[in-house]
């Protein structure tokens, strides 16, 4: 299965976290080479390129640097999200933690190709030891006079994942509570401080000097036609060898797994596969030969995502994921539109009645119709993944709703992987009683 | 003016609207204070030209900001899908049996707060839990004696 390494090139043999290290690989040449060519030339670059956000939603990075209003009647501005929160993804912080000084660079080139000169990078509050590394990173890169008039900032979230959502992003940079904006107009438009921005995940900006350096000709040429490029995809749950591993896109879910990942242990069975993410449609075995690239994991019923493959064995109750999964969308959800906020609630107040043995039929009609009525219908997505995500559990795995119904209890009764789970929405927030000195 | 007047300051200068500033300044005076407290608004409100309550309503917004006093420790247990599916409630239980308190709460000397939280981004090192803001991956039941041990001797 094609491995290949773009984003963690040579970061197993060196301390790449080092300034020296990062160059003795060739690190900053891309940068030179882009710092020689017109901004237009380097926008072409990456829309021949054909490179996909990397973030979730997948939108052509070259196409969205082309958008960007460069007429200087506002600053125009780089926006990075590392606010990486999509419960399965990890890969951000691995970029950040390993290589941070190839997103460093990759910010400085696109910075050239929008003619912006501040960039923020928004990371995740939770990151404490990746900010300290970036920081460094970053201190380093500018004493070494790599910035040139440039200037990055990097801005620390305090625990929200609507923060990810990048209009939120903005809001929550700008200092006001993270809740998504209307659209239009689009960031690249009207973006940070009203002004043009460019706003791209951390592995999006990453891919980027490996592309100057080598040509989107070249980029081109590595996986499938139409989803070019590597990604470091995160796996998790039951699985012998969890964590990242960069891939061609293209690959299978079954070489992921079981070559990559090494199966499940103790030779059980895969009952699920969350194949981008908490947020997209759940696939199941049969689904195993899937490439996963945009296209074929689109094909599938689901999405690409954030290339974040969780594996589920066949001891989880799906009532129980799915319970699990919306109290997340429910504690997550800003509160700003009236679909998603009171939804949520619903949805969770309905699975918790059948996987407490209180449900009727009805329920499961319920769900759908709750789903229908949040899909579509706020500022962002949020809602939405709410409701593919239980709407696929559902559908997929009706029959374990209906026995939850049927049998007036959960059928695992008590054996099920993850039975008992607190989420935080759970939590009884009692304040201590004296202050501590 | 006081070191986090100054602290804060500095943060303002980072960025094109001084607006910008409240998320660092209100970690930068909970670092300082253990918890936002009304003088602690108080305090960031002034350094930024902002209201008391609009920083408190930030503050509201994000999960980290701790708007009641926590102990001096943090334990923190991320519940969410892939922690959850490789025992995640097993390491939650065993920190409220050796803690003695539930998620959400503080020991009785004021040395441990714990909470579950949302994912922390360490699905492939599952359970993830942090503590002070440092991760520990993965955590089974079995670490979690000798983990709280090692936090009662700092305390």
């Amino acid at each position: 299965m094609p491995k290949r390494d773009l984003l963690l090139a040579h970061a197993n043999e060196r301390d790449l976290t080092q300034l020296g290290e990062y160059r003795a690989v060739g690190g900053y040449e891309p940068l030179e080479k882009a710092r020689a060519m017109e901004p237009d030339e380097l926008i072409d670059e990456l829309v021949a390129s054909t490179l996909r956000g990397r973030g979730g939603a997948g939108f052509p990075t070259g196409r969205k640097a082309s958008l960007v209003d460069r007429s200087g009647a506002r600053p125009s501005y780089l926006v990075v999200n590392a606010d990486e929160s999509e419960p399965g993804a990890f890969k951000d912080r691995e970029i950040m933690r390993r290589n941070p000084h190839l997103l460093i660079e990759g910010c400085l080139i696109v910075a050239r190709a929008i003619l912006s000169r501040n960039v923020f990078i928004y990371i995740r509050g939770e990151y404490v030891t990746e900010y300290e590394i970036l920081q460094r990173a970053v201190d380093d890169a500018q004493a070494d006079g790599l910035f040139g008039d440039v200037d990055i900032v990097v801005h620390r979230g305090a625990g929200a994942y609507i923060c990810g959502e990048e209009t939120a992003l903005l809001d929550s940079l700008e200092g006001k509570r993270g809740q998504p904006r209307p659209r239009p107009p689009f960031p690249p438009i009207q973006g940070l401080y009203m002004s043009p921005t460019q706003i791209n995940n951390v592995q999006t900006i990453a891919t980027i000097p490996p592309i100057v350096r080598m040509g989107a000709s070249e980029f081109l040429k590595i996986g499938p036609e139409n989803s070019p490029g590597t990604a470091l995809f995160s796996l998790s749950g039951n699985v012998v060898n969890p964590g990242n591993y960069e891939l061609e896109l293209g690959s299978t879910l079954r070489e992921l797994i079981f070559d990559v990942g090494g199966g499940v242990p103790g030779g059980r069975e895969i009952k699920a596969i969350i194949p981008g993410g908490s947020s997209v449609p759940i696939l199941t075995p049969d689904q195993l030969d899937t490439p996963m690239d945009y296209d074929s994991i689109a094909a599938a019923g689901s999405f690409f995502g954030s290339a974040a493959v969780m594996v589920i064995d066949e001891r989880c109750c799906m009532v129980q994921l799915a319970l699990r999964a919306e109290k997340f969308y429910m504690h997550e959800s800003c509160g700003k539109c009236t679909p998603c906020r009171e939804g949520t609630r619903w949805l969770v107040q309905i699975l918790e009645k059948i996987e407490d043995g209180r449900g009727e039929y009805a329920d499961l009609d319920l769900l759908d119709d709750v789903g229908s009525r949040i899909l579509g219908r706020s500022l962002c997505a949020l809602g939405d993944f709410a409701v593919w995500s239980v709407q696929s559990y559902l559908r997929k795995f009706r029959a374990e709703f209906e026995e939850h119904i049927e049998l007036g209890r959960c059928p695992f009764g008590g054996e099920s992987s993850i039975e008992g789970i607190l989420a935080p929405s759970d939590q009884h927030h009692r304040p201590i009683a004296t202050v501590p000195a | 003016m006081t070191e986090l007047y100054d602290e804060i300051q500095q943060f303002r200068a980072r960025y094109p609207d001084s607006r910008s500033a409240v998320m660092p300044a209100l970690r930068a005076a909970q670092e300082r204070y253990g918890w936002l407290s009304p003088g602690a608004f108080r305090e960031v409100a002034e350094a930024l030209d902002l209201t008391p309550a609009y920083c408190k309503g930030i503050a509201t917004f994000y999960d980290m900001y701790h708007l009641e006093p926590v102990g001096r420790h943090s334990v923190e247990v991320c519940t969410n899908l892939a922690c959850a599916l490789v025992g995640a409630q097993r390491v939650v239980a065993a920190f409220e049996h050796e803690l003695g308190v539930a998620a959400g709460e503080t020991t009785e000397d004021g040395s441990v707060t714990f909470r579950t939280i949302e994912c922390a981004g360490g699905c492939g090192y599952a359970p993830v839990v942090v503590v002070d803001g440092r991760y520990r991956e993965p955590v089974v039941p079995e670490d979690v004696a000798a983990l709280v041990e090692e936090l009662r001797a700092e305390a």
